[in-house]
C-alpha cells in the first residue's frame, strides 16, 4: 500500500464546522502539528497534522499498534519525549503556556478504571482534590456527577468491590468532575460485557451532548465509533489515513485498507474499459461493473462495495430494472454475523451480501443455491490508485 | 521535580541532626568516659554492680563495663579500644605487658576454680587432690567433659590444666566445647550430666537448680587471680589514661579491698572472692 | 515447665511492682527500636518510591542489592558498624560506640533495607497505568508520589511492622554496637541473653515474655490499623 499524503483546506473546514456547530469560534481547540513518536527505530506515530473543534467529538479507529493509544498520550503530554508541537486554544503548550497547566485543562479515562483504594465518592473527587478545590464546591460536584452517572447509590461502597460497569462508571465520573475542556478515552468500554458496555455508551452519549465537552474516543469497535462521533479519524501503523464524518469514511473509504477496517466488504480491482460521461464500465474478472466516478480509460481502479448495499433476489430472469448491476451467482457461504447472515457469493469476482434471517428464510437461501445479486452503480465507492485525497 | 528533591534533601537534613543530636547529648550526659574491658564471670559475680556506683559517685567518671572473654578484653586493650582491663588470665596478662600494650599490672583478688560434676561421679575423681590427675581419669575414662572453648580466663586455666596432665582433648568425643559463658556452660555439663571446670562465684550462684557436686578443689593451679591492667597510651593516645588510672587505683585502694573482702557472705555464706591488693602472687594459696 | 510457669510469674510481678531496672530496659528498648524504625522508614520508604518509579542503567542491580539487603545478618551489620565506630576507626571522633546511639545506628542500618524493599515490591505492584491516570488527573509529580504512596498503604504498614519486629528482637548487633551497660544500653534482648548465660533462667523468660508482649501489643496496633482499612 502506498504512502498517500492527504492535505487540509483549513478554511473550508473550519467555516463549515463552525456552521455546523453553530459557533463563531476563532480556532480550533486543539491542533496537533508533525507529531512523531519513534522507539528504537520503529515509528509509533507520525501525523502531520491534525486538529478539532471545540464541543466536537472525534473517533480513532484503527487495529491494535495503529497508534491511537500513542497519540492520546502525547496529546496529553504523558507521553515523552514526542517530537511535534501542540497548540491549545491557538497557544503552543510548552512556551505560551506550561505543560502543567495545559494537563490540568484535559481528562483522560482508560480501558481500565483504575480507581483508588477508596469509597466511589472520594475517587470522584480525587481529581479536585488534587486541584485543591473547597470541600463544598467539592461535594455539590461530585453528588452532580454520581447522579449523571447513576451511581449515586454506591457513593459509599468501596471501589474494591464494584462490579466492571460501576467501576467505568465512577472512572468516567471522575473525568466529567474535573469539566474538562478535552476529554480524552482510550477504548474505555472494550473491557465491559455487553449489557454494561451498552448502557455505558448510551449515558456517555446523552451526557457528552448535554454538556458540549470536546472529546476524543479511542476505540476499534467501529459500530461505537459511528454512534458517538461526528467524525471518524482511521490510523493505522502510526498514521491518519482518513478522517471526516462517519458516513463518508464508512461509505467513501479512501484506500484497500481502510475500507476493510470500516467494513467494506466487497473490494474488487478492475480496470476501467469504458466511459460514459460521469460513469464508466470496470472490468473485474472478465465482467463488467458499471460505476460512477472520474477515471481515464485503461486505469487500475478498485470498486468497494458494501453488503448492506448488494440485493439478493430468487428470480435468476433478468427483470427490467434500474439496477445495472445484476449478476447471477452461486451462494458459498453464508455465515451468521451478528443480527445478519454474511452471504458469500461466487459470481466470477467474489461478492458479500447481508441478508437478515427473515430474508434468508423466505429466499430460502442454502449454500450451494444460484441466486441473482443485483447492486446500485452510485452504492460503489471508487478508489483510484495514485489517488491523493482532497475534502473535508 | 524539583520539589521532590528539595523535599529529599531535607528530610536527609532532619535525619542527620537527629543522629547527631542523640549522638551529641548521650556524649555530653557522660562527663568523661572510661571503657572497662573485664570478664563476664567478673560482670556475673555481680562484684562490679557494687563497686562501679562507688567509684562513679566518688570521681563523677562513667564507666562503661565491656563484658566479653579476657581474650576479647585483651584483644580490645591491644587496640586501644579499652582503656583499663579487669581480667584473670595470667600467662596472657604477661605476654601483653610483655608486648608493651599494658602498664602497671596490679594485683587485686582471687578466688578458685573447682572441677565439678554429678553425684555418681563415673571416672570417681571426687576428692583428689591434683586436678591434672582428675582430668587423666576423665580422659582414660572418656566421660563427658563440658569446655567453655571461648578463649575466656576459665577457659585458659583448663587447657593449662591439660597441658600439666600432658593431654590434648581437643577432637576428641567426649570433649565437648559451648563456646558460651559460665552460666550457661554449667547448665549445659547439669543437663547432659558431664564434668566441668567452673569458678567457685559463678557455681555457688547457681547451685540450687543445678545438679552438680564440688568433686576437686583446693590445689594450687586451680587459683583464679584477678589483676588489673592499665592499657598503655603510649601506643594508642586516645587511651584515658587518667581515667584508667583512677579505676586501677580505685581498685587496690583500701576501702574496696575491705569490700571485696565482705562480698557474697550475706548470699552464700562464705565470700566470692578474696583481696589480694599489695601481695605478691607467688605468696596465695599458700 | 515449671520453669516457664516461674518465668510467667516472675514476669507478671516484674511489671506489676514497676520493677525500676525492668521498667527501664524495657523504656530503652522502645526508644532505641522505635527511633531506629522511624529512621529507617523515612529512608527506606523515600528510596524504594524513588527507585520503583525512576528508570535507570543499572536499576536491576539495585533492585538486587536491597533485596539481598532485606535478608543482612544483623550480627554482620554489628560487626562493621562497631568497626566504624571504634575509637580508632574512621568515625571514632564522634565516640559513640557502646551507646544507645550507636545502638540506633546499627538497627537503623539493619530495618532501612527491609523497608525499602517491601516499599519498592508495594509500588511496583501498583497498576502501571495508575500513575499515568493520577498524572491526567492533573497531580504534580509530588502529589503523584503521595497518592502511590496512599494507595499502597496496606503493604507499606506491613514494611513498618516488619522493620520495627526486626529491630526489637535483634540481639547479636545490639550487644557488639552497645555494650549492655547496665541502666545504659542494655535492652531487653541484651538483657535476656545476658540472663541466661548467668544461668538465671527465670528472669530471662520473665524478660523473654516481658518482649513478646511488648512486640505483641505493638503489631496487634498497627495490624488492627492495617486491617480497618481492608475494603468491606
Amino acid at each position: 500500500m502506498d504512502d498517500r499524503r492527504w492535505t487540509m483546506n483549513n478554511k473550508d473546514y473550519r467555516t463549515i464546522w463552525s456552521e455546523r456547530l453553530g459557533m463563531n469560534e476563532s480556532g480550533p481547540i486543539l491542533e496537533a502539528r508533525n507529531i512523531e513518536v519513534k522507539r528504537g527505530g520503529t515509528i509509533l506515530l507520525n501525523i502531520p497534522f491534525l486538529s478539532i473543534e471545540k464541543g466536537e467529538i472525534l473517533a480513532l479507529i484503527g487495529p491494535n499498534g495503529a497508534g491511537k493509544t500513542t497519540f492520546l498520550q502525547a496529546l496529553s503530554y504523558l507521553l515523552k519525549p514526542f517530537q511535534g508541537e501542540i497548540f491549545f486554544k491557538g497557544q503552543k503548550v510548552g512556551s505560551g503556556q506550561s505543560v502543567f497547566e495545559y494537563r490540568r485543562k484535559l481528562a483522560m479515562v482508560f480501558q481500565e478504571p483504575l480507581l483508588f483504594d477508596t469509597t466511589v465518592f472520594n475517587n470522584v473527587a480525587s481529581g479536585l482534590k488534587i486541584r485543591g478545590m473547597k470541600k463544598k464546591e467539592m461535594e455539590d460536584r461530585v453528588v452532580e456527577q454520581l447522579e449523571r452517572f447513576g451511581i449515586s447509590h454506591l457513593s459509599h461502597r468501596s471501589a474494591k468491590t464494584l462490579s466492571g460497569g460501576e467501576a467505568q462508571r465512577t472512572s468516567l465520573a471522575r473525568a466529567f468532575a474535573l469539566q474538562p475542556e478535552i476529554l480524552l478515552l482510550d477504548e474505555p468500554f472494550a473491557s465491559l460485557d455487553p449489557p454494561a458496555r451498552e448502557s455505558l455508551v448510551e449515558d456517555l452519549e446523552r451526557i457528552l451532548k448535554l454538556t458540549k465537552t470536546t472529546a476524543l474516543i479511542a476505540t476499534h469497535d467501529r459500530l461505537e465509533a459511528l454512534r458517538l462521533s461526528d467524525r471518524v479519524a482511521v490510523m493505522n501503523r502510526g498514521k491518519v489515513l482518513q478522517i471526516g464524518p462517519p458516513d463518508e469514511v464508512m461509505n467513501r473509504p479512501v484506500d484497500e485498507f481502510v475500507a476493510t477496517f470500516v467494513g467494506v466488504e466487497t473490494i474488487l480491482p478492475g480496470k476501467v474499459v469504458k466511459k460514459n460521461g460521469g460513469s464508466f464500465l470496470a472490468s473485474v474478472s472478465g465482467k463488467e461493473i458499471e460505476a460512477v466516478g472520474e477515471v481515464c480509460l485503461g486505469e487500475p481502479v478498485i470498486l468497494c462495495i458494501r453488503p448492506e448495499n448488494v440485493i439478493l433476489s430468487a428470480h435468476l430472469s433478468k427483470e427490467t430494472t434500474s439496477v445495472r448491476n445484476v449478476f447471477q451467482g452461486k451462494i458459498e457461504r453464508i455465515v451468521p454475523f451478528g443480527l445478519y447472515q454474511k452471504v458469500q457469493l461466487g459470481c466470477g469476482f467474489p461478492l458479500v451480501a447481508y441478508v437478515t434471517n427473515h430474508s434468508l428464510e423466505e429466499l430460502s437461501l442454502t449454500e450451494g443455491k444460484e441466486v441473482r445479486a443485483s447492486f446500485k452503480a452510485t452504492a460503489i465507492h471508487v478508489v483510484r490508485k495514485g489517488e491523493s485525497w482532497k475534502g473535508f | 521535580m524539583n520539589r521532590k528533591i528539595g523535599q529529599k534533601i531535607l528530610l536527609s537534613v532532619i535525619v542527620v541532626s537527629l543522629l547527631f543530636i542523640t549522638g551529641m547529648t548521650s556524649v555530653q550526659a557522660q562527663p568523661k568516659t572510661i571503657i572497662l574491658a573485664t570478664t563476664t564471670s567478673t560482670q556475673d559475680s555481680g562484684l562490679l554492680d557494687v563497686l562501679l556506683p562507688i567509684f562513679e559517685k566518688k570521681t563523677n567518671y562513667f564507666v562503661k563495663t565491656i563484658a566479653v572473654g579476657s581474650g576479647q578484653a585483651m584483644a580490645m586493650g591491644q587496640k586501644g579500644e579499652a582503656d583499663v582491663l579487669l581480667v584473670h588470665s595470667p600467662d596472657a596478662e604477661k605476654k601483653f605487658i610483655a608486648e608493651g600494650y599494658g602498664i602497671n599490672r596490679r594485683l587485686i583478688m582471687h578466688n578458685d576454680y573447682i572441677i565439678v560434676g554429678t553425684s555418681n561421679d563415673p571416672s570417681k575423681i571426687k576428692g583428689l587432690k591434683s586436678s591434672s590427675e582428675a582430668f587423666k581419669k576423665i580422659s582414660s575414662e572418656k566421660t563427658l567433659f563440658i569446655s567453655r572453648g571461648d578463649n575466656s580466663g576459665t577457659h585458659s586455666k583448663e587447657k593449662a590444666i591439660w597441658k600439666v596432665a600432658g593431654i590434648n582433648p581437643e577432637g576428641e568425643k567426649w570433649y565437648q566445647q559451648t563456646g558460651l559463658g559460665m552460666g550457661q556452660t554449667l547448665n549445659v555439663a547439669a543437663e547432659k550430666k558431664g564434668y566441668t571446670l567452673a569458678d567457685r562465684g559463678t557455681y555457688l550462684a547457681l547451685k540450687k537448680n543445678l545438679n552438680l557436686d564440688i568433686l576437686v578443689e583446693g590445689d594450687a593451679i586451680l587459683l583464679n587471680i584477678y589483676h588489673v591492667i592499665e592499657v598503655n597510651p603510649a601506643k594508642w593516645p586516645k587511651v584515658n589514661v587518667a581515667g584508667g588510672k583512677a579505676f586501677a587505683d580505685f581498685m587496690v585502694s583500701k576501702e574496696t579491698q575491705d569490700i571485696i573482702k565482705t562480698f557474697g557472705i550475706d548470699k552464700f555464706g562464705s565470700p566470692l572472692f578474696f583481696p589480694d591488693a599489695g601481695k605478691k602472687e607467688e605468696e596465695l594459696g599458700k | 515447665m515449671d520453669l516457664i510457669f516461674e518465668g510467667i510469674k516472675k514476669a507478671f510481678w516484674l511489671i506489676i511492682t514497676f520493677d525500676p531496672e525492668v521498667m527501664g530496659i524495657t523504656f530503652l528498648s522502645l526508644q532505641v527500636s522505635g527511633i531506629a524504625t522511624l529512621i529507617s522508614l523515612f529512608i527506606g520508604i523515600s528510596t524504594g518510591v524513588t527507585v520503583a518509579l525512576s528508570r535507570f542503567i543499572g536499576k536491576r542491580i539495585v533492585v538486587s542489592l536491597i533485596n539481598t539487603g532485606m535478608g543482612l545478618p544483623p550480627v554482620v551489620v554489628g560487626l562493621f558498624v562497631t568497626i566504624f565506630l571504634w575509637r580508632n576507626g574512621p568515625l571514632g571522633f564522634f565516640e559513640i560506640l557502646y551507646t544507645p546511639t550507636a545502638m540506633i545506628i546499627a538497627q537503623t542500618v539493619i530495618a532501612t533495607p527491609i523497608v525499602m524493599g517491601i516499599t519498592l515490591a508495594a509500588i511496583q505492584q501498583l497498576p502501571q497505568k495508575l500513575r499515568l491516570q493520577i498524572l491526567a488527573l492533573g497531580a504534580t509529580r509530588l502529589q503523584m508520589v503521595w497518592i502511590l504512596i496512599k494507595e499502597a498503604r496496606l503493604p507499606l504498614l506491613a514494611a513498618v511492622m516488619a522493620g520495627f519486629g526486626g529491630v526489637i528482637s535483634e540481639v547479636g548487633a545490639s550487644i557488639m554496637v552497645g555494650g549492655n551497660i547496665k541502666g545504659y544500653s542494655r535492652v531487653l534482648t541484651t538483657a535476656t541473653v545476658m540472663e541466661t548465660s548467668r544461668g538465671n533462667f527465670e528472669i530471662a523468660i520473665a524478660l523473654g515474655i516481658i518482649l513478646l508482649v511488648l512486640a505483641f501489643s505493638i503489631n496487634f496496633i498497627i495490624t488492627q490499623i492495617q486491617q480497618r482499612e481492608r475494603p468491606r
